[in-house]
């Protein structure tokens, strides 16, 4: 489909914001001669180049990887995160999945927790605050241990890399109706909960890590909104075991630490 | 076009300020936690985690899930008369009755539905009021693939359950809305209110949203409480059809089925007859005799 297809002409309403202290507006940019095979980011790269020949300030938005696996990029497109085709992130979306002459609206992710920088730019470092909480295995670090030391069921080293495979783009975030960090929290602890090295800091991580989240983010009302939107595909399923592990830690923690 | 390095910036578009550039480079502070609280003792703590929260929601939920059930269920007694009908009252109040005094079980099994109640209403509130702080609505739409149309209404199905409540209490327990009404004789009071159509119009919307409200909750149950497994998982969402599908249907029944005339008692107190007339029925001195309540 991809090699004959028709260039495209495009109508963006692109969401463009001075800064965090401002007011945003939509501003509409009509696009011509879009390649079907451009990426929604090279897109955005075409439109930026017109507007600085023009001597307009270009949009400025997130990417580095462009291969789905950095995290970095991540739009609202057409109110879906990372936009209408699932299990990718933005910069894997090509325009091919738009018909000629469509509206596209862009906007950046929307939580209190994730101001806006600047257009589509948003500061997500609410999420390093839960990755600092606890989102780590504390080792000393010696020689590599040999291979196949600690024994790990197949079962849970593919539940673990499962969850290990959040980027922390912030896509669960910006499509829970709630801005609840259910799964982007429960992914980083499932994939040290599950495993063996994960064990020695379990509770004391999953009480820091849920607690430091519900400081910035809403409350999850399990509307599966965050898998889907999700560009690594990630089950609740992991909330769910958070949320096991949560009132297992309250009462391990009370007995271990003699904490609250 | 040649590219010039040396544009000026519109006047629409302000040049970015020096700090506004730093945020850009550099790692911004933290957004402000905006939930310092106090920390209670164990395990009080637990209710103050949003994750508690939800656990409190989800076991108040089970006890309610049970409650409605066996609501529904004893409400079909009506279907065999008035009699029988106000014998299942009695019996209800007379539970435990050899051990402890008349109504007191009754009474302790309202008491835990109301504490139910009352922690499944404020557990909903605060975490309704911390997702509304840390959302942010779209401007351009949202598009919902996953949440549907009951996940979506909770906070509006609940309260109208919770309306429907007091309604439900003041019309058929307290007798407040009926000149009918007959303290004592259900079969009639429930022929009395629903045989008038704007009421059974509103237990048949107050039930739909119970249902819708069932429907989301009791898969939800099973998320909030990690009861999670490939064991099961895809049972959630039936048994969450299925019970809300039969909460419907049976309470629906009760409305639809006074307003066709199944449930009418002519406007006459039976269980008022019955028991100053010569009994064929055991109960009927003990009924006579014995307050109600």
């Amino acid at each position: 489909m991809s090699a004959g297809a028709e260039p495209l002409s495009l109508r963006l309403k692109v969401w463009r914001q001075d800064d965090e202290g401002s007011d945003g507006r939509f501003e509409k940019y009509d696009l011509a001669g879009i390649s079907a095979d451009a990426s929604f980011l090279e897109m955005l790269d075409l439109l930026n180049e017109r507007l600085t020949l023009e001597g307009k300030e270009p949009v400025a938005f997130e990417s580095d990887c462009r291969e789905g696996i950095c995290g970095t990029c991540g739009l609202m497109i057409n109110g879906r995160a990372h936009g209408p085709q699932q299990g990718t992130a933005t910069c894997q979306l090509h325009m091919r999945q738009f018909s000629d002459s469509a509206e596209i609206t862009v906007e950046p992710w929307r939580a209190a927790a994730f101001p806006v920088i600047r257009d589509l730019v948003v500061d997500r470092s609410a999420f390093d605050e839960i990755i600092t909480a606890g989102g780590y295995i504390s080792i000393n670090t010696g020689a590599a241990p040999d291979a196949n030391l600690t024994p790990i069921p197949k079962e849970a080293a593919e539940a673990s890399f499962d969850a290990a495979a959040c980027i922390g783009c912030g896509a669960c975030v910006a499509a829970c109706p709630n801005s609840a960090a259910q799964l982007f929290t429960s992914a980083k602890l499932q994939h040290l909960n599950l495993l063996p090295q994960g064990q020695a800091e379990r509770w004391a991580r999953t009480e820091a890590m849920v607690e430091k989240m519900e400081e910035y983010f809403g409350s999850c009302t399990n509307h599966g909104e965050c898998s889907v939107a999700c560009p690594k595909d990630i089950s609740i399923d992991f909330i769910a075991w958070t949320n096991r592990d949560y009132i297992k830690a309250k009462f391990n923690n009370r007995k271990l630490l003699g904490g609250r | 076009m040649p590219f010039s390095a040396d544009v000026a910036f519109p006047p629409s578009h302000k040049s970015p300020s020096a700090e506004t550039r730093l945020t850009l480079t550099a790692h911004k502070k933290p957004p402000d936690s905006n939930r310092r609280r106090i920390p209670l003792p164990w395990p009080l703590s637990i209710y103050q985690s949003a994750v508690g929260k939800k656990w409190v929601m989800a076991i108040t939920g089970i006890a309610l899930l049970g409650f409605v059930l066996a609501h529904m269920i004893g409400n079909l007694h009506i279907y065999e008369g008035p009699i029988e009908t106000h014998e299942y009252a009695e019996a209800l109040r007379d539970l435990g009755g050899d051990v402890v005094p008349r109504t007191w079980l009754l009474w302790a099994m309202r008491s835990g539905l109301i504490f139910a109640f009352v922690l499944h209403i404020h557990s909903a509130f605060s975490l309704t009021r911390l997702s509304r702080a840390a959302d942010e609505r779209y401007r351009g739409g949202r598009n919902y693939i996953a949440a549907n149309y009951a996940s979506r209404t909770m906070r509006w199905t609940g309260p109208i359950v919770g309306l429907f409540l007091v309604y439900h209490l003041a019309d058929l327990t307290w007798g407040h809305f009926n000149p009918d009404y007959v303290r004592g004789d259900p079969y009639h009071n429930v022929s009395a209110s629903l045989s008038n159509l704007p009421v059974a119009i509103w237990y048949i919307v107050a039930n739909v949203a119970l249902a819708v409200h069932i429907y989301h909750g009791a898969w939800s149950i099973f998320q909030s409480l990690g009861i999670n497994s490939p064991r099961f998982n895809r049972l959630r969402r039936g048994f969450a059809g299925l019970f809300s599908a039969v909460i419907l249907v049976g309470n629906l029944s009760f409305p639809v089925l006074t307003q066709a005339g199944v449930i009418d008692d002519g406007g006459d107190s039976r269980v008022g007859e019955a028991s100053s007339a010569p009994a064929n029925l055991v109960s009927q001195t003990a009924l006579a005799e014995q307050p109600v309540e």
